[in-house]
């Protein structure tokens, strides 16, 4: 009888139980479900294929090795990986000079004209990404259309070499990332009180210390954030090397295409991934920690 | 109304006026402040007080009216050379500096020495209590102790004119009290110029040498504390200040008429047949036995309050209960009849709320002096 009654009791509670994860399933189902189909199942595939062997015939062979791992010291690699950190690090630099002074001026526009500018920052993201490259051809080209115009301003006597180039590159890039730049810059200079700067004002600041003692301490977050947002992709680019840069640059992005399209060697595009996946991690992981000692004070006070 | 100034003021607004929008946050406010004065404003929540300080600190544009400093112009001087300090009511601490880099802010900006930002940082922090937080973030602090970070970054420059929007409120009694002496005590030696906001009546009487009463964007009456709680000028300030029993009435000529209580004897100014209404303390008014005073009354309610007591009255007629103080405990309980009068000479009579605009006020006085 009292056997009877705890098993009705626990079957009762069981019941419960289980009927209030039931209920909470649909809400944690949709997140699950996508941090394992596109977060952890792709990582893993990536990080397994990056220690094997390469098939014959492309694909896998499940047979454990460290090679690509050694292969990506060779100078070759090296090279590309130094270049592409080169090339990735002045962009970023270019799109923070460029961002900033953008994402204050939104930033203190009145609130309705602010939605339009940001609006008109994002404009370009929502047109083809290869017909903007290729406008940046026409415009760049030797026969193009600033070619044409500096000489039929006559200040250069022939054609300049404009594309093709590492400075083509970069500037196709940062044409390309300056949004991601200029985003979160503008979210944290945004969020920054207007009553911080009105009390540094008070204590008798002049606009420019205000802007250096405030606003720029301030906003090193979002400068962080922008940073790695433009830094990270620019890194992993494969097409506009490929457009602007005539196929003679190649960056880690194009490493990667390659060995998974062209060479058909998927443990060594997989440990390139790997690489930059890794390096991507741990740029946002150095970036949230600078940003939380900014924030919050230094643990030891 | 300035019986207390001597020479020029320090401060003198006049006719300051600001809108947002459509709501009106100062209309047409005058007054002057003496140099070393302590000057309290009061008033309910978005009466404009706020507004009041960031226009004299240079951060609205008043529409109208003008702002003098030791007789100089401020609206051509930039915010950041106003010989100005403001506290302001949300702290605007910045966060990412730690307490002592707060404080030190605007000696910073004028590029004091190390060793003298030094030395007055510690002195500042150890006048707020907060010596051993220096090296704390605004984060890591309580809100009071925000609050007393913000006062020390506001007094350290020892402005000629210090403005503190509710410098105490987030304190406990005893932290409050010892700010309060620190206040008074740095403008006692230092000779500073108080500008101070507060919601609390108390301190604003204890501690003010005028206030000025705001409404609506409007100074209702500028006075010493006395003259504010013993001769309130409207209904509004009356009510405002302290407790008080209000009778709303009709003006005549020897004092006003009450319907359903009767007549309240008094001096006025206020024109006869206009509305007007009576004020009483509560220690103004007296307790007696039945049948004698003026009312016999229901006892509602009493309080003792250690010193002595309030007791609750309900007033045949009349909708609000009767305040009394009686300064000693009491016999009376709820329910006792008792008899109540007032002092006669104590009954302020002052003009009525029902259409309170200004013309009214202004046209009492030639009014009342015919009747
Ligand atoms: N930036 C602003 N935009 C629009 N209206 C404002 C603005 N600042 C203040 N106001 C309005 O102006 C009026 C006065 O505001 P103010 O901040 O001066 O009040 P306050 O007396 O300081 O109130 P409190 O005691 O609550 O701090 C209020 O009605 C408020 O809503
Ligand atoms: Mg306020």
């Amino acid at each position: 009888m009292a056997a009877r009654v705890r098993r009705a009791m626990r079957d009762g509670m069981n019941r419960q139980r289980f009927s209030r994860a039931l209920r909470a399933a649909p809400f944690l189902g949709p997140q699950s479900l996508f941090l394992a189909l596109f977060v952890v199942i792709p990582i893993g595939l990536v990080t397994t294929y990056a220690f094997m062997t390469r098939g014959r015939f492309g694909g896998v062979s499940p047979e454990f090795s460290l090679e690509n791992f050694t292969r990506l010291l060779e100078p070759v690699y090296l090279n590309v990986l130094f270049n592409s950190i080169g090339v990735a690090a002045l962009t970023t630099a270019l799109a923070l000079v460029l961002g900033y002074p953008t994402a204050y001026l939104i930033a203190r526009l009145p609130t309705r004209w602010r939605t339009v500018a940001l609006l008109m920052v994002l404009l370009p993201f929502w047109t083809n990404f290869l017909i903007r490259t290729y406008a940046w051809i026409l415009l760049f080209n030797n026969a193009g259309w600033l070619n044409q115009g500096l000489e039929a301003l006559g200040w250069i006597d022939g054609p300049m070499n404009l594309l093709y180039s590492q400075p083509a590159v970069v500037v196709g890039l940062l044409y390309m990332y300056l949004p991601l730049m200029i985003l979160p810059l503008y979210s944290s200079i945004e969020r920054i009180d207007p009553e911080l700067e009105e009390a540094a004002t008070n204590l008798g600041s002049r606009p420019f210390r205000v802007f250096r003692t405030v606003i720029l301490p301030m906003s090193v977050p979002g400068m962080l954030i922008g940073c790695v947002f433009v830094f990270v992709p620019s890194m992993g680019n494969f097409v506009i090397p490929e457009l602007l840069g005539g196929g003679k640059m190649l960056l880690v992005g194009n490493l990667v295409r390659d060995a998974f399209l062209k060479a058909r060697d998927w443990p060594f595009g997989a440990s390139l991934a790997l690489v930059l996946t890794i390096f991507l991690v741990v740029l946002l992981a150095l970036q949230s920690r600078a940003s939380k000692r900014i924030t919050e004070g230094s643990p030891d006070a | 109304m300035s019986n207390t100034q001597t020479a020029r003021p320090l401060l003198d607004v006049r006719g300051l006026r600001h809108r947002f929008g459509t709501v009106t946050a100062l209309d047409d406010v005058t007054f002057d402040i003496a140099d070393n004065e302590f000057f309290a404003l009061l008033g309910p929540s978005g009466c404009g007080k706020t507004t009041l300080l960031r226009a004299i600190a240079g951060f609205e544009q008043p529409e109208h009216g003008e702002i003098l400093l030791d007789g100089a112009d401020l609206a051509s001087m930039p915010p950041h050379r106003r010989p100005v300090n403001m506290m302001f009511q949300s702290y605007a601490l910045f966060p990412h500096l730690s307490v002592e880099k707060n404080v030190a802010y605007g000696l910073e900006a004028e590029r004091r020495s190390r060793s003298e930002i030094q030395t007055r940082v510690g002195e500042a922090l150890e006048v707020v209590g907060l010596a051993t937080m220096a090296k704390r973030k605004p984060a890591q602090l309580s809100g009071g102790q925000r609050q007393r970070v913000a006062l020390a970054r506001a007094i350290i420059k020892r402005p000629r004119l210090l403005l503190l929007d509710e410098p105490l409120s987030a304190l406990d009694r005893k932290v409050r009290a010892e700010m309060q002496l620190e206040l008074k005590r740095m403008q006692r030696e230092v000779g500073m110029t108080f500008v101070v906001v507060t919601h609390d009546q108390e301190e604003a009487m204890s501690m003010a040498d005028r206030i000025a009463v705001l409404n609506a964007g409007r100074v209702e009456q500028l006075d010493t504390p006395v003259g504010l709680y013993s001769t309130p000028r409207t209904r509004f300030v009356a009510d405002f200040i302290g407790t008080s029993n209000l009778f709303d009435g009709t003006a005549d000529a020897a004092g006003i008429e009450v319907p359903g209580l009767g007549h309240f004897p008094g001096e006025h100014a206020v024109p006869a047949g206009r509305p007007a209404s009576a004020v009483l303390r509560p220690e103004d008014m007296i307790l007696g036995d039945p049948g004698t005073g003026r009312w016999t009354c229901t006892v509602i309610d009493t309080v003792f309050l250690g010193g002595g007591s309030t007791v609750s009255l309900a007033v045949d007629g009349h909708a609000t209960p009767v305040t009394s103080v009686l300064h000693a405990a009491t016999g009376l309980r709820p329910g006792d009849r008792v008899g109540v009068g007032w002092k006669s000479d104590r009954c302020v009579i002052v003009p009525g709320e029902v259409s309170s605009a200004v013309p009214q006020r202004e046209a009492a006085v030639p009014a009342g002096i015919s009747g």
